[in-house]
């Protein structure tokens, strides 16, 4: 017999019922939920008059809407402040644990699971959410839902889901210095395309993958959606074991050890067949920079900024220049002479404690430059900003000119008060950089948090390998 | 939901690729705590010339007259033409609860982003694909002949042209069937309550850790 996929072991372990065609019930083991897309669920399930099914299963934070200065629960825009009380109030109806804004615990709900042991692997965990798929990089069977799913998951505990196909992306080889998780995926999505992987389960394997920090597993993990794909995968291993160890959720004694023996099984066997195999050389990735309104309009910082008159396709010349004329970039410029005004360092991509330290190991000593109107670093959980500023990261951010916020999604989407305004120019350590996502009108250049912290001290993008070598 | 069998209706085309959901619905709309009332609001970005906010009233607001939503040749459509990709980005249902509030019943594209395609159903919207080839013609077709309306029956899966061509579509069963009757998928689901408490049965032994209460 042919041996199996990660994906197709998590997903065999999960069907409750079959209903041929690929499409099955599925059983969810986490439940994940934030302020924006699940107020209409609770009032469907309320209408029906149902209950959860496993209210244990569920947690819940909020982290888009919230303002990342003090006091936390000042919440001046009405519409933001209802979407947050009702959150709060729909948990203590339901009996769903929740971190409140004045939680110590409270964070982007895709880094507060895992640092609390909430994510695990061999679950499945989904919320609504496109970015859940960063807790694939926990061997989790982890993927976005809609609203109506929402409900769905909590009267039922299940969804029905149809068999995504199997794509392995394989990195091998050194990543040079300077050069980041972050940039590996921007570069995935660049050769593959924002649609490459739709339908399709990716797994990330590969040496360089497995030489990878758990955190920088959840950045890649974090952007499978940009390369079109629900989920994104990499193999457990004894550094997502030693993670997990002690983690308030996670499980203890004999149930842990039953749990390790159980989890070292998750991962591909060797004579399993991917439907698709991408490979690539980590030796051969620079430090990447988004030009234009979509995540794979994507070049190496020593680029320049590619000409629509070489695209033979005619729909994607035409999105390249209307690209061009929003970001108000010219062809040819080269990428290190695009000046900034604004630099966002956070979000679930790149909101981590190693993600901060990268930055401020680039930042340490050294002043923003003058024509940068505003630099934020916003950790992106409560025990992140602990952590940070134990550390003593917040000074060196601080001294230098950035301003150091409290944990919420802020500038990655701007619900909250942290936005780029009409014609302002970003670099940023977030995931999209569609027109108007950072606010309206503004631009911005999606690179990886040490990128960002030279850009911010440069004043316009420069290449951080230079201050590696 | 509303039921969906057949339709006949003004095609409207949005030629660009990669329409992503903010650009659908912007954030600044997710934080309403309704399903409805963000038709106002769909495309607000390019439809508008000025930056819309929640709860305004959108009737006086400055239109941008070259966004094809804004052509008086297009009013009433019910049927949006695009190019790959429509949808990506977040899984905001807000998007397709926007697109139906506006009036649309039907998309077709050559491809979808799964998370809103998805959703789609859920929301009594048939998105459908059909090949690069067929959407160039029907772009083709739309932009030269003002009214251009096209049928849709779910029932036998096929879009016809007014020139009566029939081009024929997929759909996976289950879908079609809840679209179809209208069907509301947690009752289906919970047909299956047995099913369900026994695979927890089975799992509560296997993988007990799984079900442990929260370290609450
Ligand atoms: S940080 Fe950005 S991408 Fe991540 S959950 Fe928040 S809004 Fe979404």
């Amino acid at each position: 017999m042919m041996g199996k996929t990660l994906y197709d072991k998590l997903w065999d372990a999960h069907v409750v019922r079959e209903d041929g065609d690929g499409v099955a019930l599925l059983y969810i083991d986490r439940h994940l939920l934030h302020e924006v897309t699940s107020p209409q669920a609770f009032e469907g399930l309320r209408l029906a008059g149902r209950k959860p099914w496993r209210v244990e299963s569920n947690l819940a934070v909020c982290d888009h809407n919230v303002p990342t200065t003090y006091p936390r629960n000042d919440i001046p825009d009405p519409v933001a402040k209802l979407q947050i009380d009702t959150l709060d109030r729909n948990c203590r109806e339901f009996g769903i644990t929740e971190f409140g804004i004045e939680d110590p615990r409270q964070g982007i709900i895709h880094i507060v699971s895992p640092e609390q042991g909430a994510t695990l692997p061999g679950m499945t965990i989904v919320c609504g959410d496109s970015h859940t798929s960063t807790h694939g990089a926990f061997g989790a069977l982890a993927f976005g839902i809609g609203t109506s799913e929402v409900e769905h998951v909590l009267a039922t505990q299940c969804l029905v889901q149809k068999k995504l196909k199997n794509m392995l992306v394989r990195v091998e080889g050194q990543l040079p210095a300077g050069v980041t998780a972050k940039d590996i995926i921007l570069a995935v999505i660049g050769k593959i395309g924002t649609s490459g992987g739709t339908g399709y389960a990716i797994e990330f394997g590969g040496e360089t993958i497995r030489a990878l920090s758990v955190e920088e597993r959840m950045t890649i993990c974090n952007m499978a959606i940009e390369a079109g794909a629900r989920t994104g995968l990499v193999a457990v291993d004894e550094k997502t074991i030693a993670y997990l160890k002690d983690k308030p959720y996670a499980p203890t004694n004999r149930q842990w050890e039953k749990a390790v023996a159980y989890w070292t099984t998750l991962k591909s066997d060797e004579d399993a067949s991917f439907d698709k195999v991408v490979t690539l050389d980590a030796a051969t990735i620079a430090p990447q920079v988004t030009w234009g309104t979509s995540p794979e309009m994507v070049v190496a910082v020593d680029e320049t900024i590619p000409d629509p008159e070489q695209e033979k396709d005619p729909e994607k010349k035409k999105g390249m220049e209307r690209a061009l004329t929003y970001m108000g970039l010219q062809a040819g410029t080269p990428i290190t002479e695009i000046y900034l005004d604004k630099i966002f360092i956070g979000s679930c991509t790149n909101g981590r404690i190693e993600d901060l330290r990268e930055a401020a190991k680039v930042v340490k000593g050294k002043k923003v430059a003058a024509n940068i109107r505003q630099a934020l670093v916003v950790p992106g959980s409560g025990p992140v900003k602990e952590q940070a500023e134990r550390e003593g990261l917040d000074r060196i951010f601080r001294d230098a000119g950035f301003e150091w916020r409290e944990p919420g999604c802020s500038m990655c989407l701007a619900m909250n008060a942290d936005r780029l305004e009409a014609g302002e120019r970003c670099a940023s350590t977030s995931n999209r950089n569609f027109e108007g996502r950072q606010g309206y009108g503004g631009r911005t250049h999606l690179v990886s948090p040490a990128m960002a912290a030279a850009a911010a001290i440069a004043g316009h993008f420069t290449d951080v390998r230079r201050l590696y070598s | 939901m509303e039921k969906f069998k057949t339709l006949t209706g003004i095609v409207l085309p949005l030629d660009r690729v990669n329409v992503d959901t903010d650009a659908i619905i912007p954030k600044q709309f997710l934080k309403s705590i309704k399903r409805t009332g963000f038709g106002g609001n769909l495309f607000d970005e390019w439809r508008y010339l000025d930056r819309g906010e929640p709860g305004q009233d959108c009737s006086d607001r400055p239109l941008n007259p070259e966004f094809v939503l804004n052509q008086p040749r297009y009013q009433k459509a019910t049927i949006l033409l695009s190019r790959a990709n429509f949808g990506c980005g977040s899984s905001r249902e807000h998007a397709p609860w926007a697109l139906y509030d506006y009036g649309f019943r039907v998309l077709i594209a050559p491809s979808f982003a799964e998370i809103f395609y998805n959703n789609c159903f859920k929301n009594g919207i048939l998105p459908i694909v059909l090949s690069e080839n067929i959407v160039d013609r029907l772009f083709a077709e739309v932009e030269s002949m003002p009214g251009y309306a096209l049928t849709v029956d779910l029932e036998n899966q096929t879009v016809t042209l007014p020139d009566q061509t029939v081009i024929p579509f997929d759909i996976d069963p289950f879908r079609k069937h809840c679209l179809l009757n209208g069907l509301d998928d947690i009752s289906i689901t919970l047909q299956h309550v047995q099913e369900i408490k026994a695979y927890e049965e089975r799992k509560r032994n296997e993988t007990p850790w799984l079900f442990q209460r929260n370290n609450e």
